[in-house]
Formats: structure tokens, C-alpha cells, sequence
């Protein structure tokens, strides 16, 4: 094996090997909780190696064994790969930091179990990732459901085991129905599953059947939440903050959006995609999403039930660059993957920190609470800024290539649902942080302080802001994507 | 090496002899010793079997040296030698479980005559999969009903509805096994001779001919019976839920494969050239019924609560998949088949030891409501269940993924896009009724105090055997998917 096929494996076996840490450390808490954030470091370090092998053009690819003719247990980073792997081990350090903060500052139960399910979700989205073709994809996409059902359903009330079912029922069927014949499909007629640049479809491959076979991935991913299969995401909401930080704000949607968008660069191809015009009703399909979920996330007043609707509406933006099918905009929905992940996990973590710290769970109770969590909004405020697209925050560029995708697509109406979506978030978004520091308190609030809880969503807002300025880094992966 | 020359015969004369043995041995144990060493023994020949296979291709076994077409042959080649292997292999299997769970369901001094029929009914597993004449396999096929019905008729002492199940069984087989032997006798009459391959021959020199094609029809009938094939499935629920545990899991595994096994060898080996009337089965008849026979299986398993008797009507819906890809007439679809017999045998055994090991921690029957809060209670079977589970609706890394997986592509080769689509409801419906049974299992607490054995080792131990095979077949497919390739190879070069 040469060196890149080691770092490889590193990177995806790490996650594993943390989740058996938690098991073999049940009993020493403080050793089992150190398990994620180095297991977080070394895939982070990894994952960094392997982005940065890929921008040299190097290959990273390991096969193992053949599943089926044309088919083997293979992972093969692409640009795109590379992308969701950093992200994915990059917030998994702050994460684990944060569960621990959060997990003990709540006083959960089950804590070994839930890190355990913790780490092995983490191994599947990397596997996700970096998987080599469409089966391995579709195989860990499957494992993700499985290993965050324990998670979704951690506090076994009533009401989590109803959302659990949902959560279940949803993604389970979804896939079953319409992802998997859709891989299979694409097996019979192509002969292999592997990822290429300008997609693996014959030539041959009838027009009228690629809004079929583009509607049964879009809506057989069910991870990405297109509505109308995303309600399992508000949901999925009675989990513990950090599942809905890292999981359904990061590696689980992302997930489902990072197919999609694998589906349309390294399947499809975005000029076959583009010239048969089979993914324009796609773009309407996000358009609605993008639309539809923002005015849903004003009636909300539970505050991470407003975050996810703001996660599935900032879904289908990514969903809405992969159906446009242009350079810019394909780019553009890769680079809202970075963008929309950072702010986003902050905005979860701060949601987590205020009910950790002050034990407030809905926006109207937020009043006068800013001057006591002064850390903790003013990180909300910057991850808000970013999720709207003001600069100099990160958002502000994938929400830029969207809207040049857009224009290259020739669909203008498409700049304006960016733009009302944006005046939408301006309006639910920070609502939040004006009541904390404008409005006066109606009552007094005990507030604690777990320092864990609170450094994370700092450092991921400050992590936002530097990828404005440090988007150069990230800009080689997305350019060898589109290129041919 | 002599021995190896006579291993076709060896695997049907050794557990013969020692059945009868074994009947006028005193003590349950010994007759289990001996019973277990005779399934280790065929085992290891069926290995060996596969070994001959893989270098020559076919194997033929002329009983006394008569040669065919005037004495009787065993013929194994590469349709049916992974067959004899799965036989084999769940017999071990299930002998090693029934040394705690059969024993528990049935009085002591019956013990060393239930391990007799035991044993004729896995002679009888192995003269079926191999034997290459037509009449020959009549008489297999009533060893084989007469030995599972007193097998399932042992289930009285638990519950009396196992003699019910008995005599359905006993009346609705000897129909069968008449439609099938009155099939014979016209193709007979037609072609003068009774070894398979002659008649292939034979039917060439005659054309079409009315009387063989009658005979087709009724031997066709008739194996259908025998294999659990809705809509002459009625027999199957009730016979595997009120069986004893061990023998439901032998049943359930292998029985019914071994003559779906032997009615594709029928439609593709042996009459495939009668190819009007074949085409016509396949695509009016076993198509519909298949489809019809998976949704009814599986929407009367999502209704079910008796554990037993909802994964014998999920066996109906897995028998449709097999049958529907068999109906597919193309050489993807029949390996698909051939795959799915292995893998489905290997899934529902695990399932119904599962459940006995339940039903005997709990001292009662399996129910939605004797299960509650169960699987927290013994969490190693339960997660032998699961995955057993998990590989029946097809997930991925089990071998119920790749059963799927080549069913669908040949679906998708037919270029028929709403069979795809029924398909695909369906697998997902099945989903309905494993999650039903998860919750109850996991999710719910006990009405009351359980008061629960420990989970015997000896019972669990052949449960994880045939899960890991499970998953070593899921994640390493190659074998698998080789050995169906190869049986339709087989079948489709042998005409």
C-alpha cells in the first residue's frame, strides 16, 4: 500500500476505532470522552493530506475485494469527496468537545452508548465520502440511518421513539423504494458505478428518462430533505443538541446533498445533464423548498424546530446548484456544503448552549438573555450573517456562484428566490439575537456557565469568517470538479 | 478414492441406515450423537462433492451400474451441487440447535424416533436434490412429505393444532404428489422412458406432442404444491408454525427449496424446448401468481401476531420473489433465483431458531404480546435476529442485498419499468413487518415481570453460525453469485 492508500484508511478507520475507545473506557469517563476529539484530530489531519494529494492530482483510491461484476468494495476520493471529508472531520473535533460539555452539563443518560453511535455515524459519513462508487455510497448512506437511530430515539420517551419511527420510516423507505433501483438502473445500463468525470450514462441513454431517473435519486435521497420527504428532519429535532449539530445539520444532510450532487457531477455529467434539460424541474422542485421552509421557520418559535427548517430550506439551495448544472453553480452548491456546515453547526451549538446554560428552549423566552450569554450571540449573529450571505462572512461566496449559476443557466427567476430567501433569513434568523440583546428580560433567568459548551459555536464562527477570506483554499477542489 | 466414487449414493444410504439406527437406540443423547455425526458426515462428502463438480462439470451415479436410461442416476452437476451443499450444511445446522430445542418441545422417550424421521427426512432432502429420475423423485418426494408431516405432527405436544396442520399437510401433499405422478405417467406413455436427460432427448425426436405437454402441465402442478408456491401454498403456514421449533427451521430452510430447485430444472433443463407452452407458464401464469403471491405474503405477515406463522407467510412472498425471477426466462433471472434459494434458506432458518430460542426462554408461544421487552432480555439471539432480519428486507452487507441486487438487474434487463416498480413497493412493505416486530421486541416493556431462561448456548451458537454466513455471503459475494451463475448455466446448456 502506498502512503495515500494508508492516510485513506486512516482517515476512515479512525472513526472506528474511537467508537470501540468509548466501549473499551465505558467506566473512566474522562478517558472515554477524549476518544472523539482525537479521533476527530487524527481524521481531520487525514482528511487535510488527502484534500491537499487531491489538488496535486494525485489519485487516492483503494480497492479491496469485488462485490459484484463491475462492482468492488472500493473508496475513491474525489474532489467532491475531499470537500465533505474535511468537513465532516473537521467539525467532528468541536463536536465531540461540545458533546461532552453539553452530555454532562444536561446530565444524559447513556453517555457511552451515545458516543459509541456518535463515532460509528462519523465512520459512516466519511465512508460516505470517500466512498469509490454509487453501491458503497448507497451502502454507508444506509449505515448512517441505522447508527443514528439510537441517537435520534437517546432519551426513549414517547416522543422520540414516534419521531424515531418517522426518521426511519422515511429515509428506510425512500431508499428502498427509489434510491436503490435508481443505482441498480444506472448498473444495468452503464455496467459500473464508479464515479467519473462528465458521468458514467451511455450515450444512448434516452432524454425523456432522465427526469425519472433524476426525480428517483433526488427523491430516494431522502437525507436531502427535499420537500415533500423532509419532515423527518424537524423530527429527528428530539435528539440531544449534538446529534442535531453535528448530525442533521452536518453529516447527515450533507450527506444527502453530497449524493445528489455526486449523482449529477460524477454520474449524470452537468453538460449531459444540462443540454437534456431533465433537471429543470428539479430546480423548481428546490426553488419551492428553499421558499416553502423559510416562511415555515417564521411560525416557528422553538428554536432548533427554526434551525431545522432553515437546514431544509439551505438543502435545496445545494439541490437547486446541482440541478442548474452549470460550472459556476455546481461549484457554488460544493462550496455552500463548507459554508452552510460551519455556520450552521454554530448555529446548533449555540441553540444547545442556551438550553444547557439557561434552560430556554423557545425564541420568545430569549428576551434580555444576550448580555448574560454574551459569547454564545454573538456567534449566533456572525453564523447568521454567514447563513445569509453577507460578506465578510464565508456564505456569501457559495450564495455568489449560485446566483452566477443561476444567470449562466439562463433560469433568472432563480436569482430572485435567492434573494427573497435571503430577506427570509434576515427576518428568522435574526430575530433571535435582537431579542436577546434589545429586549428587556420579562423574568430573571438562573444562568449556568459549561465552558464547553460555549467555546465550540466561538471557534466555528470564527472558522465561518476566516473562510471568507481563506476561500482560495478550498476553490481548487470545486474548480476540479467542472473541469474536463 | 472408492469412497468418493459413491458419494452421491453415500449422502442418501448413510443417513437411511442410520435412521433406522438411530429408532432402536435407548437414549436421546446417543441418538443425537450419531444423528449429528451423519448430518458432519454428509457435509463433509458435499463438500467433496463440490470439489468433483468444479473439475468435471457434471457427475453422474448409476445405481448397481445400471447404466440410464435403464437404471436409476443420481445426476449432480453445477444447478443443483451448491443445493446438496445448502442441504448439507443446514442440517448440521439444525441438528446441532435441536440438541436443546426439540428436546425441550417433545417427550424424552420419543426423542430417538423424532431423530429417525430426522434423518429420513434429510435422506430424502438429498435423494430429491440429485436424483435424475422422474419416477425416482416421486418416491423422494413421499419419503419426504410422509417424514415432515410426522415431524410436524410432533409439535402436538406444545400445541394440538400441529395435528390439524399435519393432516392439511398430508391431504394437500398427496394431491400434489398425485397431479405430479399421474404427469409422469403420460410423459411415459408419451416417450417410453423415465431418466430426464432421456427424455430431453426424446422429446426433440417427437415434436410437439400432446401427452407430454399434459404431463408437463400436471408435473408442473404438482411440484408446485410441494414448493409453497401461492396459490397452492395453503399447507405451509399452519405446518411451520405449529412444527417444533428445529424441524420449522429444517422446513422452512430447505424443504420447499429443494423442490423449487427441481421445478426450474423442469421449465429450463428439461422441457425448455417445448418452448410455447414454457413461455406461456412463465409469463401468463407463475409471473401474475408470483406477484400476486408476494404481496399476499407479505401484507398477511404485516397482520400477523404469531411469530411463527407471519415468517411462514413472509416465506410465501420470498418464494414469489424466486419464482418471479425464475418467470423472468432469461439467464440473469434464473440465477437470480438460484441465489435467492441459497441466500432465503440461509435467512429464514437463522429466523425460525431465533424464534424457538425465544419461545423457549420465554415458556410460551412467540406472540406480538409474549414479546414485549423480550429482545432486551436476551440481547444475543436478538441480535442474531436482526441481522437476520435486516437481510430478509435486503439491506446492504447482508446476503439478502445481493439476492436484490441481482433481481433487480434482471428486472431492469426486461426493460419493464413498472415490474421494477411493484417490486420495489413490495421489499419496501416488508420492511412494515420487521419493524413491527423490533418495536414490540425492543421498544416496548413487558406487561409484566418476564421471567426469562437463560439463553442456552447450545441454541445460539447455530443461530450466529448462519448469520455469519449471512454476512460473509453479503460482503463477499462472490461465491455465491458464481454458484447461481453457474446453476443457470447449467440448466440453460444442458438442452
Amino acid at each position: 500500500m502506498s502512503d495515500l492508500q494508508v492516510i485513506l484508511c486512516i482517515s476512515l478507520v479512525i472513526p472506528l476505532v474511537s467508537a470501540l475507545g468509548v466501549l473499551v473506557f465505558a467506566k473512566y469517563p474522562n478517558i472515554r470522552d477524549i476518544c472523539g476529539p482525537i479521533g476527530g484530530i487524527i481524521s481531520f489531519i487525514a482528511a487535510v493530506k488527502i484534500a491537499s494529494s487531491i489538488i496535486q492530482g494525485d489519485i487516492v483510491y483503494i480497492s479491496l475485494w469485488q462485490i459484484a461484476p463491475g462492482i468492488s468494495f472500493s473508496f475513491n476520493v474525489t474532489p467532491l469527496g475531499a470537500i465533505f471529508g474535511l468537513v465532516a472531520s473537521g467539525l467532528w473535533i468541536l463536536a465531540s468537545i461540545y458533546t461532552v460539555g453539553y452530555m454532562r452539563g444536561s446530565g444524559e443518560k447513556n453517555q457511552t452508548r451515545f458516543a459509541f453511535y456518535y463515532a460509528v455515524a462519523i465512520h459512516a459519513a466519511m465512508a460516505i465520502a470517500y466512498s469509490g462508487n454509487l453501491l458503497m455510497l448507497f451502502i454507508y448512506y444506509e449505515i448512517l440511518t441505522f447508527s443514528t437511530y439510537p441517537l435520534v430515539t437517546h432519551s426513549q420517551t414517547e416522543a422520540a421513539k414516534n419521531a424515531g419511527r418517522l426518521y426511519m420510516g422515511i429515509l428506510v423507505s425512500t431508499s428502498l423504494l427509489l434510491f436503490l433501483p435508481a443505482v441498480l438502473w444506472v448498473w444495468t445500463i452503464s455496467g459500473t458505478l464508479d464515479f467519473r468525470q462528465g458521468g458514467i450514462l451511455p450515450s444512448d441513454f434516452p432524454v425523456i428518462y432522465v427526469p425519472f431517473l433524476l426525480a428517483m435519486f433526488a427523491f430516494g435521497i431522502g437525507k436531502a430533505a427535499l420537500m415533500p420527504i423532509h419532515r423527518w428532519l424537524p423530527a429527528a429535532m428530539v435528539a440531544p443538541t449534538p446529534v442535531s449539530a453535528l448530525l442533521h445539520a452536518v453529516a447527515v444532510v450533507k450527506a444527502g446533498v453530497f449524493s445528489i450532487l455526486t449523482v449529477t457531477v460524477y454520474i449524470f455529467g452537468i453538460d449531459f445533464l444540462n443540454a437534456s434539460g431533465g433537471a429543470i424541474w428539479l430546480a423548481w422542485v428546490a426553488a419551492f423548498t428553499i421558499l416553502a421552509s423559510s416562511i415555515i421557520a417564521i411560525s416557528k418559535n422553538d428554536l432548533k424546530a427554526r434551525l431545522a427548517y432553515s437546514t431544509i430550506s439551505q438543502l435545496s439551495y445545494i439541490v437547486l446548484g446541482a440541478s442548474l448544472a452549470t460550472a459556476a453553480a455546481v461549484e457554488g452548491a460544493a462550496l455552500h456544503i463548507v459554508m452552510h456546515a460551519t455556520a450552521k453547526i454554530t448555529l446548533f451549538f449555540c441553540a444547545g448552549a442556551i438550553y444547557v446554560n439557561a434552560h430556554v428552549k423557545n425564541i420568545s423566552d430569549l428576551d434580555g438573555l444576550g448580555p448574560k450569554l454574551p459569547w454564545v450571540f454573538i456567534a449566533f449573529f456572525l453564523a447568521s450573517l454567514s447563513i445569509i450571505g453577507i460578506p465578510p462572512m464565508g456564505g456569501s461566496w457559495s450564495k455568489f456562484l449560485l446566483m452566477a449559476g443561476a444567470v449562466d443557466a439562463a433560469m433568472p427567476a432563480m436569482l430572485l428566490v435567492l434573494a427573497v430567501s435571503s430577506l427570509l433569513n434576515v427576518y428568522y434568523l435574526l430575530e433571535p439575537v435582537l431579542r436577546a440583546f434589545f429586549k428587556s428580560a420579562k423574568k430573571d433567568i438562573h444562568v449556568e456557565k459549561h465552558v464547553l459548551t460555549i467555546i465550540p459555536p466561538v471557534i466555528t464562527a470564527a472558522i465561518s469568517l476566516v473562510l471568507f477570506f481563506a476561500v482560495d483554499w478550498i476553490m481548487p477542489l470545486t474548480n476540479l470538479m467542472v473541469v474536463q | 478414492m472408492p469412497v468418493f466414487d459413491n458419494i452421491p449414493a453415500l449422502l442418501v444410504v448413510l443417513p437411511l441406515i442410520a435412521s433406522a439406527i438411530v429408532s432402536l437406540l435407548p437414549s436421546a443423547r446417543v441418538a443425537w450423537i450419531l444423528t449429528f455425526v451423519v448430518t458432519l458426515l454428509c457435509l463433509f462428502m458435499a463438500f467433496e462433492l463440490v470439489d468433483i463438480v468444479s473439475n468435471t462439470s457434471s457427475f453422474s451415479y448409476a445405481f448397481g451400474g445400471w447404466e440410464p436410461p435403464w437404471g436409476i442416476v443420481f445426476v449432480v452437476d453445477g444447478a443443483n451441487v451448491y443445493l446438496v451443499l445448502l442441504v448439507a450444511f443446514i442440517s448440521v445446522v439444525s441438528t446441532f440447535y435441536a440438541y436443546t430445542i426439540l428436546a425441550a418441545e417433545i417427550a424424552v422417550e420419543d426423542l430417538p424416533k423424532a431423530y429417525s424421521v430426522w434423518l429420513l427426512a434429510i435422506a430424502s432432502l438429498f435423494g430429491l436434490s440429485m436424483t435424475g429420475d422422474a419416477f425416482n423423485l416421486f418416491v423422494f418426494l413421499e419419503i419426504s412429505a410422509l417424514s415432515s408431516i410426522t415431524l410436524i405432527a410432533l409439535g402436538a405436544g406444545q400445541d394440538r393444532r400441529a395435528l390439524l396442520a399435519a393432516y392439511n399437510y398430508l391431504i394437500i401433499g398427496a394431491i400434489g404428489a398425485t397431479f405430479y405422478v399421474i404427469g409422469v405417467g403420460y410423459l411415459y406413455a408419451a416417450t417410453g422412458t423415465l431418466n430426464l436427460t432421456d427424455i430431453v432427448d426424446r422429446l426433440n425426436e417427437l415434436g410437439t406432442n400432446q401427452a407430454a405437454i399434459t404431463g408437463l402441465a400436471f408435473m408442473l402442478a404438482g411440484i408446485m404444491v410441494k414448493a409453497g408456491v401461492f396459490p397452492v401454498h395453503i399447507w405451509l403456514p399452519a405446518a411451520y408454525s405449529f412444527a417444533p421449533s428445529a424441524v420449522s427451521s429444517l422446513l422452512a430452510a430447505v424443504a420447499t427449496k429443494v423442490a423449487i430447485y427441481y421445478f426450474a430444472r423442469l421449465l429450463f433443463g428439461i422441457f425448455a424446448d417445448i418452448t410455447l407452452l414454457v413461455e406461456f407458464f412463465l409469463l401468463y401464469i407463475l409471473m401474475p401468481v408470483s406477484i400476486i403471491g408476494i404481496f399476499f405474503g407479505t401484507i398477511a405477515a404485516i397482520y400477523q401476531t404469531d411469530l411463527k406463522r407471519l415468517f411462514a407467510l413472509s416465506s410465501i412472498a420470498q418464494i414469489g420473489y424466486i419464482t418471479l425471477a425464475f418467470s423472468l426466462n432469461s439467464n440473469s433471472g434464473i440465477s437470480a433465483g438460484f441465489i435467492h434459494i441459497i441466500n432465503h434458506a440461509l435467512i429464514k432458518g437463522s429466523i425460525f431458531m431465533a424464534i424457538g430460542i425465544f419461545a423457549f426462554c420465554i415458556g410460551k408461544r412467540a406472540t406480538m404480546t409474549s414479546m414485549q421487552g423480550v429482545g432486551r432480555q436476551m440481547p444475543i439471539t436478538f441480535a442474531g435476529f436482526v441481522v437476520a432480519g435486516l437481510a430478509l428486507v435486503g439491506m446492504p452487507l447482508t446476503a439478502g442485498f445481493i439476492s436484490k441486487l441481482y433481481l433487480f438487474k434482471a428486472l431492469f434487463e426486461t426493460n419493464n419499468g413498472i415490474l421494477v416498480a411493484i417490486i420495489a413497493f413490495s421489499s419496501v412493505l416488508s420492511v412494515l413487518y420487521l419493524w413491527k416486530i423490533f418495536e414490540v421486541m425492543w421498544l416496548k416493556e413487558p406487561t409484566k415481570p418476564l421471567k426469562i431462561e437463560k439463553e442456552p448456548i447450545m441454541a445460539y451458537l447455530p443461530v450466529w453460525m448462519m448469520v455469519a454466513v449471512i454476512v460473509v455471503f453479503g460482503v463477499y459475494s462472490n461465491d455465491i453469485v458464481m454458484s447461481g451463475i453457474g446453476a443457470a448455466n447449467a440448466l440453460i446448456g444442458a438442452n
